[in-house]
């Protein structure tokens, strides 16, 4: 008798993300069940595991808009040996990289301080406890290397299985007409 | 037996492509439903050979397919992985020279740049991004210009000189630091005689042009590239 196959650990992230990427993943319906029986989930928002340990495969969702996100990539491409850029924010930086083009201190003052509607003495937050915005929204990929990218806003829940059985199986994804989209 | 005499052939990927003495390479092909890839080339106007995606190896030898003449004979390379690779790395300078956010961009799902991404498999856009900073020209009443997605192919100035005969658009600036501008003195579009109906208006083969009020009218779907790739599409006008 074969002895049980080891599971293939995986983690998950949301950086500067919407948790679109992740809903489309949990749109896989009930291809999930069969997916549990190959993987076991590391850190991800769908587990309570705060930090991300040794793992097989990463997917980042999400561009890179503040300090925390750089630690929480950086964490991950220490411990997943595949990373994968999953979305259009993590590959390109997405939509919210549409601020890029703005100063930093001009969008916090406009939303914090200056919109109209804020209390009086309102003002950009400023406590340690928060991290800094950075001046701009960068694709993962400027951060740390990356294996893989499933572009798409959202990927289709399609997509990612196609993708996911794929890389179990030890195949290089390809998705063709269809599953392929940006949008 | 046909009354006329055969046609010379050329060889494009193991298929003999007949053409006309005088056709190039792309013409030929589109002819016969053969899809080159392309972005700048368009069959209504003469070549123009900026974007290099056509490029082919004729007898051995890198060559635009939309300024190189068909001959006879001749053996082309189209489709194989050595010139796919190639273009996906001319789509991917394209993508990060640009603002190409798909997801908000009414013209996803009918773009040219995009449906040839998906055809050569671009998952990435592998080089680190530009983020231009062009201002958009919203002052027409019927159109809006988005130049951060302009890939230069000038196809609208050639639209506006040659078939419209305005002279609307042009090319200004040096190296990167090239793009498209329009030709008023303010600048701006509202300052010139151009119009929804001109040919220029409906001929850009990204998201840069745009009718106003029009946008996302097409179901998810439905739109063009959704239904074939752009590959299965050869013979339609872009």
């Amino acid at each position: 008798m074969d002895a049980p196959k080891k599971k293939l650990r995986v983690a998950t992230t949301s950086l500067a993300g919407c948790f679109g990427c992740h809903m489309s993943f949990l749109d896989i319906d009930e291809r999930l069940m069969a997916l549990l029986e190959l993987v076991e989930f590391d850190r991800s928002p769908l587990t309570d595991i705060k930090h991300c340990g040794p793992c097989d495969l990463g997917l980042i969702e999400g561009g890179v808009c503040n300090a925390e996100n750089v630690h929480v990539l950086r964490e991950f491409r220490r411990n997943c040996k595949i990373l994968v850029a999953v979305g259009a924010c993590a590959i390109n930086g997405g939509l919210p990289a549409q601020r890029n083009h703005l100063d930093l201190r001009d969008i916090l003052a406009e939303v914090y301080h200056t919109s109209p509607g804020l209390a009086p003495g309102s003002a950009i937050p400023s406590d340690p406890e928060l991290p800094l915005p950075l001046n701009k929204v960068h694709p993962i990929h400027e951060v740390v290397k990356i294996d893989y990218f499933l572009p798409g806003c959202p990927p289709s829940g399609d997509a990612i299985w196609e993708f996911l059985t794929d890389l179990l199986a030890g195949r290089t994804p390809v998705m063709g007409h269809g599953l392929l989209h940006y949008d | 037996m046909s009354d006329s005499p055969a046609l010379p052939v050329f060889i494009l990927d193991d298929e003999e492509i007949p053409f006309t003495p005088g056709q190039t390479i792309i013409q030929a092909a589109r002819a016969a439903g053969k899809y080159i890839p392309h972005l700048c080339w368009h069959p209504d106007f003469a070549a123009h050979g900026s974007c290099k995606l056509c490029t082919v190896k004729v007898d051995g030898r890198m060559g635009a397919a939309c300024t190189v003449e068909a001959r006879a004979g001749q053996v082309v390379e189209n489709r194989g992985p050595e010139l796919d690779d190639k273009r996906r790395t001319l789509l991917q300078m394209l993508f990060v020279e640009g603002n190409h956010f798909c997801p908000s961009c009414e013209k996803s799902g009918d773009c040219v740049l995009q449906a040839t991404a998906y055809e050569l498999g671009m998952m990435s856009p592998h080089f680190d991004h530009f983020y231009p900073d062009r201002p958009v020209d919203a002052s027409h009443p019927d159109v809006l210009l988005d130049f951060n997605r302009c890939i230069m192919c000038e196809l609208c100035t050639r639209a506006s000189r040659d078939v419209d005969g305005k002279n609307v658009f042009a090319l200004s600036g040096r190296g990167t630091a090239s793009h498209l501008i329009v030709n008023s003195e303010s600048g701006r579009l509202a300052d010139t005689d151009f119009s929804v109906h001109d040919r220029a208006a409906s001929i850009c083969p990204v998201g840069v042009i745009l009718k106003k009020r029009v946008g996302f009218a097409t179901p998810i779907g439905q739109r063009r590239f959704d239904v074939r790739p752009i590959s299965a599409q050869v013979e339609e006008d872009i």
